[in-house]
């Protein structure tokens, strides 16, 4: 027992010291979390502003420039290009200068005055003239975001162009947003990038530990010793659940700093919660490197997990919109489950134990995992 | 402490085979090493030296036959072993990136030993490999002489009762070969017993026992003395000039087995059946410009070339 661990502890502290060595690893330990925080942190934001479109004023009036200026004081677009002929704002489209174009018809001023949102008409506006809208928007529609947010505009209140008070509209549901309410996408994004960044090291760092001794003829010494397979796969991961601590808490500190991410939950869960992630993601890299013979295929079949943890965890998309196939790939990941809990703890202030599903499924990951990994582990070259 | 009975036989391997596909690398192997002895394996790279060593040291199972080492069968007992034998691959296998201290300590812990235990074991070892002065040098910038004294300063950190080399000094300078031959040695003297491989005809030479393999097959086995004595042909030096076209023409003859130029003569071996050699070669009508012929010892290169050339 005593000689087990003097052998686990043997190999834990060889691994630190070649890790203080290899300063290549040792900086990307820092700075992966880094990078990654920062290029994700700014560039995810499903919030668009400032969408460049165009204007097709057919009207040429006074009326027409008033309403453009209305809608780009909505912030979603703005007009960068101004055409004469729909042809010209069609090739504008085609071409990727603008993402939409607005046609105002020559007609626009009758149009308006008789809309039902402006209310001005007297007599009343008949059924055929409410039916008619006021513009037209003719859209690039391959980016569901960006049309998506342009569709927001459909029914934008025309009152404001009257210098009219708002009317006191009353909308059919209050919607109270709650942990995050001014919509901000690094809130979500950041807790997210703890479970991706570790996904990609802890399986990444790993398995190439256990190849690289295959790879430099160390492990033809190492299976000629006692030492156990489990004592040594133990010894080989136990250093990389601090870095992952350490990884975790460089992004959840920088989040705060860079993005003002709040840390609302218990810290407890939190810390609980990250380590069960890091075990089975190390128990991953585990299999994986007795299924690769060299670092360079060890790092081919971690892409293979990283890209579907990026895709389906619920990092970027959210896991409710995608079709039950993927939901249940997803399920099999264990960033999807990491994703759950971290966003749930920093975010919601949930605890552990109010999400038991998915703590029992990143304990089994663990458990599975090193089990397999000890099994097929041989301490044969056959 | 040795094993039960009053077993004197240190390996005993009984008709070994590894195929790996339809490749045999080893093929109906006998062994039987005697404890506290010197045994090589001579054969050139291929012939299964290395094969035939990891099957002994439980690394691969063997296709066919039984293998019992220090008394434990094998592959069943193979970590019940690895407390008592010590291995020194053929490529070096300690950390490059860790200094020659560390990697002995790493070593010393994997054993098992605590650090009272640890701390006299190093010392000892530093002093006996010479190690003292490189101990704190990364064992990847060593030269050859310095990592085979530290690769095998490891293979012995649990003194063990039976070592195994593979090929150890094929990266090594004649004059750290010699002082490494000195070490063995002194281990054999201690009581080790060893088992190592060699392409190498005077390193082969230095064992009290060889076993000759060629293509996975054991030509020969026995003491290298016995096996040069018991030659089976005779051994006719010849001195002269224009040697390649003499040697051309001595390979037809019948009684010839082979012949071969070192520096200005050629060594030739001649068939048993020829009762005196030098007449017979003066009798030649094909000398060329042959001087000079004498009848020499025969050394372990001629048994060699006897052994692995009869069968084929």
């Amino acid at each position: 027992m005593i000689a087990s661990l003097r052998r686990i502890f043997a190999i834990m502290n060889k691994e630190l010291v070649q890790l203080r060595r290899d300063k290549v690893t040792f900086a990307m330990i820092v700075m992966i979390p880094l990078i990654q925080l920062v290029l994700f942190g700014y560039s995810i934001n499903t919030k668009i502003r400032d969408i460049p479109v165009g204007v097709v004023d057919q009207s040429g009036s006074a009326v027409g420039r008033v309403l453009v200026s209305v809608v780009e004081a909505t912030g979603v677009v703005k007009f960068t290009g101004f055409y004469t002929s729909i042809e010209e704002a069609e090739a504008s489209v085609r071409n990727g200068t603008v993402r939409a174009v607005l046609v105002l018809p020559e007609d626009l001023t009758y149009r308006l005055v008789r809309s039902p949102s402006v209310n001005k008409g007297l007599p009343p506006s008949t059924q055929e003239e409410t039916s008619r809208p006021v513009g037209q928007w003719i859209v690039d529609g391959t980016d569901t975001v960006v049309s998506g947010a342009i569709q927001s505009l459909r029914n934008m209140p025309l009152t404001e162009l009257f210098h009219d008070p708002p009317n006191r509209n009353t909308a059919t549901f209050e919607v109270a947003l709650f942990y995050n309410p001014e919509q901000r996408s690094a809130v979500n994004t950041v807790p997210g990038l703890v479970g991706i960044i570790l996904t990609m090291t802890m399986i990444l760092f790993t398995s190439a530990a256990i190849v690289r001794e295959h790879e430099r003829g160390n492990m033809e010494m190492l299976i000629t010793t006692p030492v156990k397979s489990l004592e040594l796969m133990i010894g080989k991961i136990t250093p990389y659940i601090f870095i992952g601590l350490i990884q975790a808490s460089i992004i959840l500190a920088l989040g705060y700093l860079l993005f003002d991410v709040h840390f609302w939950g218990n810290l407890l869960s939190l810390f609980f919660g990250t380590l069960l992630f890091i075990g089975a993601c190390l128990s991953v890299g585990l299999v994986l490197s007795t299924l690769a013979t060299t670092q360079l295929q060890a790092m081919q079949m971690m892409v293979f997990i990283l890209i579907p943890s990026i895709l389906l965890s619920g990092f970027m998309f959210p896991y409710e919109g995608m079709p039950i196939e993927a939901q249940y790939i997803a399920e099999g990941l264990p960033a999807t489950h990491f994703m759950r809990i971290v966003r749930g703890v920093t975010l919601r202030d949930a605890t552990l134990l109010e999400m038991p599903y998915d703590v029992l499924w990143l304990a089994g990951f663990f458990i599975v995992g090193l089990a397999i990994a000890a099994l097929r582990f041989k301490k044969r070259l056959d | 402490m040795s094993a039960s009975s009053a077993a004197t036989i240190a390996v005993d391997a009984k008709g070994i085979s590894k195929k790996f596909g339809d490749f045999t690398a080893v093929n109906n192997l006998d062994l039987s090493i005697e404890e506290g002895t010197i045994y090589g394996f001579l054969g050139p790279n291929g012939c299964g030296k290395t094969t035939t060593m990891r099957m002994l040291t439980g690394l691969l199972t063997p296709t066919n036959g039984s293998i019992e080492v220090l008394g434990l069968t094998l592959p069943k007992h193979a970590e019940e072993l690895r407390f008592r034998i010590g291995y020194m691959t053929q490529t070096f296998s300690l950390y490059k990136d860790l200094t020659v201290e560390e990697n002995l300590k790493f070593v010393c812990d994997i054993y098992g030993l605590n650090s009272r235990e640890r701390k006299t074991r190093m010392t000892d070892l530093v002093d006996r490999y010479n190690l003292g002065d490189i101990a704190d040098r990364f064992s990847g910038k060593l030269s050859g002489g310095q990592r085979q004294r530290l690769a095998l300063a490891a293979a012995v950190v649990q003194k063990p009762k039976l070592l195994f080399l593979d090929e150890p000094t094929s990266a090594v300078d004649p004059e750290s070969r010699r002082d490494f031959w000195e070490q063995l040695f002194d281990l054999s003297d201690a009581g080790t017993s060893i088992v190592v491989s060699t392409h190498f005809m005077d390193e082969a030479e230095r064992c009290h026992k060889i076993a000759i393999l060629d293509a996975g097959v054991k030509r020969a086995d026995d003491s290298p003395t016995v096996l040069m004595d018991n030659l089976g042909a005779a051994v006719l030096q010849i001195d002269g000039n224009n040697l390649r076209q003499l040697r051309e023409d001595l390979i037809k003859l019948p009684e010839v087995v082979s012949a071969a130029q070192i520096g200005s003569r050629l060594r030739v071996l001649v068939s048993q059946d020829v009762a005196d050699p030098e007449k017979w070669f003066s009798k030649l009508t094909v000398k060329h410009a042959a001087t000079h012929a004498e009848v020499v010892r025969p050394n372990l290169e001629d048994v060699f070339v006897i052994k692995t050339r009869k069968q084929g």
